[in-house]
């Protein structure tokens, strides 16, 4: 078999992994190996073309290959390697196995590893829409990368089911290359992806977005023909009698994101049943202890540059841990209070000497609230907030020194 | 004329309404910030919008390379941009910030590549 041994391995050449990469480099870890299955670094903002992204981090609207571009000149700058067209099949507790047909099956030995796997998307059979099985059904990320990097345009008349942040801007891209975007379908009864891209991916082409809709069947043989499209209830289930057929040749779904956790589940590392991803401490620490976890295989971001800057902290850790000077200790699990879906990280050190910033999604959208963040009746962060939105990640900062407990909720404003 | 638009400066969406004509605005309210107040008088008098695509590239890595508007053009042209993007034939490499059209349409606006394709 052949061997490598590194400092720091990590799992993933896109936005997660970059940046992970490139942090543990600066924090001083030797050699800093990247492990990639496609043919080029960058992960999915290779085909993510539309600007939006950096706006946190740099301060100025970048393009995804403008923002993962910077990323890769620094990492080649600084020195860390990457391996291409290489998948990781297994990973122990410092070892790395992967397959390439270069080299065949390789073992990579790491003082710390990183997972930066990312997600894939949810498809027609994680849904299970009825009716046939012809060509035309594409999830929209897989459209994307066809478009986007291949040149295949995959349809003409095109129905939208979900309206993520992928789904939308998938229908300004195929509208500007000439396809007819017939409609956006919305199982919930409030958008799932950012305001901004309704307005400027729908409302600026007129294309309908239809909330509180699913799709019941689907048409055609060889070809898609068409979906039948209901109205749901209060209870998601499709209200007979409100059945219409949407005449189309393609179907996009964009109905969610899986963190790709295969390996992580395989390696017996604990995995939260909410975010479906590794649970981590404010180190991005898994239950193993060298092995940490960044990025959309954590928990799915809807901002690449938290992601960049959760990685970073990723990085850094997990070089501090090769070389044998991360601290920890003790460690307490955050809950989650009224109106919070998960907290991201879900375990903080009380003896950690810095500020701790926890992502967290809400449950249902509410306006007037107050976020809070506290230990016991003692309040560490709190800020009104016009309006949340389980579609928007939310934010609250915290210093975790001597904290016995840590509780955040989200409640209505008197 | 009248128009409810959303504002997207920031992730709080407020719905503002706006009256004028196409060369004035009479009422502008719903804002709840400056920048809103001036995102709202833009995109009632003279909307812009970035525009993102791809081009064909012959003898690369990649047989496309992504492109972008280098500043914002006016909504209205966004199509007829695209008809000259789609006629572009380019050769590798190309080079993040190469200039591909210049001054598309008059605009005063360069489109400029935002990826990299090598020679093959």
């Amino acid at each position: 078999m052949y061997d490598i041994k590194c400092d720091v391995a990590v799992i993933g050449g896109g936005p997660a992994g970059l940046a992970a990469a490139v942090a543990a480099k600066k924090e001083g870890a030797e050699k800093v190996l990247i492990i990639e299955r496609d043919e080029k670094l960058g992960g999915i903002l290779q085909q993510c073309i539309h600007p939006g992204f950096g706006l946190k981090l740099f301060k100025e609207e970048l393009t995804g290959p403008e923002y993962f571009g910077r990323f890769v000149k620094e990492a080649k700058e600084i020195g860390v390697e990457a391996l291409l067209n290489s998948m990781v099949l297994e990973i122990g507790d410092k070892e790395v196995f992967c397959i390439n047909s270069k080299y065949g099956v390789t073992r990579i030995t790491a003082g710390a590893i990183v997972l930066a796997m990312g997600c894939r998307e949810r498809t027609r059979a994680n849904i299970q829409i009825p009716g046939t099985r012809p060509a035309g059904v594409y999830t929209a990320g897989a459209a994307q990368r066809l478009m986007n990097r291949q040149n295949e345009m995959v349809g003409k008349k095109v129905v939208i089911l979900g309206s993520g942040d992928i789904g939308m801007i998938m229908a300004r891209r195929m509208t500007l290359e000439g396809a007819k975007v017939v409609a956006v379908i919305e199982l919930m009864d409030f958008l799932a992806g950012l305001t901004r891209n309704r307005v400027q991916c729908l409302d600026d082409f007129g294309i309908p977005l239809m909330l509180s809709h699913t799709i019941v069947d689907i048409k055609g043989n060889d070809r898609v023909e068409g979906v039948v499209v209901a109205e749901v209830d209060a209870n998601k289930r499709p209200v007979a009698g409100t059945e219409q057929l949407f005449e189309c040749d393609t179907l996009l779904l964009s109905v969610g994101l899986i963190p790709e956790n295969e390996i992580t589940r395989k390696a017996n590392i604990k995995i939260n049943p909410i975010t479906n991803g590794p649970e981590v401490n404010n180190f991005m620490q898994t239950s193993t202890p060298s092995v940490f976890a960044s990025g959309n295989v954590v928990h799915v971001n809807d901002l690449v540059d938290n992601v960049s800057t959760e990685s970073a902290i990723a990085g850094a850790s997990a070089a501090k841990f090769a070389m044998g000077k991360l601290g920890g200790g003790d460690e307490i699990t955050v809950t989650t209070g009224n109106n919070v879906r998960y907290v991201c990280p879900q375990k903080v050190s009380p003896n950690s000497d810095e500020k701790v910033s926890f992502y967290f999604r809400v449950l249902a959208p509410k306006k007037g609230v107050r976020i809070t963040a506290k230990d016991g009746d003692n309040v560490l962060y709190t800020r009104k907030a016009i309006k949340v939105n389980p579609g928007e990640i939310e934010k609250v900062t915290v210093d975790p020194k001597g904290i016995k407990s840590l509780t955040v909720e989200v409640t209505e404003e008197a | 004329m009248e128009k409810d638009i959303i504002c997207t400066v920031c992730p709080t969406g407020c719905t503002i309404h706006v009256v004028g004509d196409e060369k004035s605005i009479t009422s502008i309210e719903g804002f709840t910030c400056p920048r809103g107040k001036a995102y709202g008088e833009a995109e009632f008098l003279a909307p812009v919008r970035t525009l993102t695509s791809t081009a064909l590239v012959e003898g690369g890595d990649s047989v496309l390379v992504a492109l972008r508007s280098a500043g914002p053009l006016p909504k209205g042209k966004i199509m007829d941009c695209m008809k000259e993007i789609h006629a572009l034939r380019l050769t590798a490499p190309v080079s993040c910030g190469d200039v591909l059209i210049p001054n598309i349409l008059g605009t005063g606006v360069d489109i400029v590549a935002t990826g990299n394709v090598a020679k093959l």
